[in-house]
């Protein structure tokens, strides 16, 4: 099942409906680098809460994409990991480095916002 | 013991199959969240590395009751697959070691999410892993 990707502003929410194939994360890759392009987006969230494990391929890909996008100039914020799927991937030893992660969307538009403001120029 | 349910695994399609059905069958058996999230995963890593490496296999799933400690219920799976085999056994379950493009986290992952893992190797005839998790 393709995952929707929303226009919100200068950012991107791509949020996931149901438990996916690694079809489906790799057709995810390919839209949100595009779509990155064609709104000129600084920020893209990532919206997982409805996940039920996140295993070493979704690791391996969420990380891929959050360095092509930075790679595309766009921050990435993984939002809505569940407890108990966290707890998991610290048992399978997978982390997201260099990724950014917050706990829902409302943190997650929080972070993207600091993350991609850009420098004032009159001071302010 | 009989077996509850088996699933085969020819494509990335059916590691989601597998592991929903561990998912049910553990729920089934009365583990908390945390554990079927648990036996989820390691299903997920298991299957993932059938289709890797065997193309195909099969996992087969069930309620297992202890001989020892007191009589414990537990859920026992069992991945097959007539693959190449893995030549180093040691080698494959050490972390962050991966013939292919992967993580090399997935069999010693599996293990470490479960209480019991075995792993029965032949060149050339396959792999087994049989795995099991009992109820705390």
């Amino acid at each position: 099942m393709q995952v929707p990707i929303l226009k919100q502003g200068g950012y991107l929410i791509a949020s996931i409906q149901s438990v996916l194939s690694d079809a489906d994360l790799v057709q995810l890759r390919d839209n949100l680098g595009e779509r990155v392009g064609t709104f000129r987006s600084r920020g893209v969230i990532i919206d997982v809460t409805v996940l039920d494990v996140i295993d070493s391929f979704a690791t391996r890909t969420l990380r891929g994409i959050a360095h092509m996008l930075k790679l595309r100039g766009a921050e990435t914020v993984i939002v809505g990991i569940q407890p108990d799927v966290a707890f998991a991937m610290v048992q399978l030893g997978l982390t997201l480095e260099g990724v950014g992660t917050a706990l829902d969307l409302e943190e997650g538009l929080a972070y993207l916002d600091l993350r991609t403001k850009r420098t004032p120029v009159n001071g302010n | 013991m009989e077996t509850d349910t088996q699933t085969e695994i020819r494509s990335a399609m059916d590691i989601v199959t597998a592991r929903q059905r561990g998912r049910a069958l553990a729920l089934e058996l009365g583990f908390n969240g945390a554990d079927v999230t648990l036996i989820a995963a390691a299903i997920s890593e298991v299957a993932r590395n059938i289709v890797d490496h065997a193309k195909k296999g099969e996992i087969s799933m069930s309620s297992v009751n202890s001989s020892i400690s007191g009589g414990r219920r537990g859920i026992q799976i069992i991945a097959r697959d007539e693959g190449p085999g893995i030549r180093d056994v040691a080698q494959a379950m050490q972390y962050g070691y991966s013939t292919r493009k992967g993580l090399g986290v997935g069999l010693p992952g599996a293990k470490w999410l479960m209480d019991e893992f075995e792993i029965a190797s032949e060149i050339g005839r396959g792999t087994t892993v049989t795995m099991k998790k009992w109820k705390r």
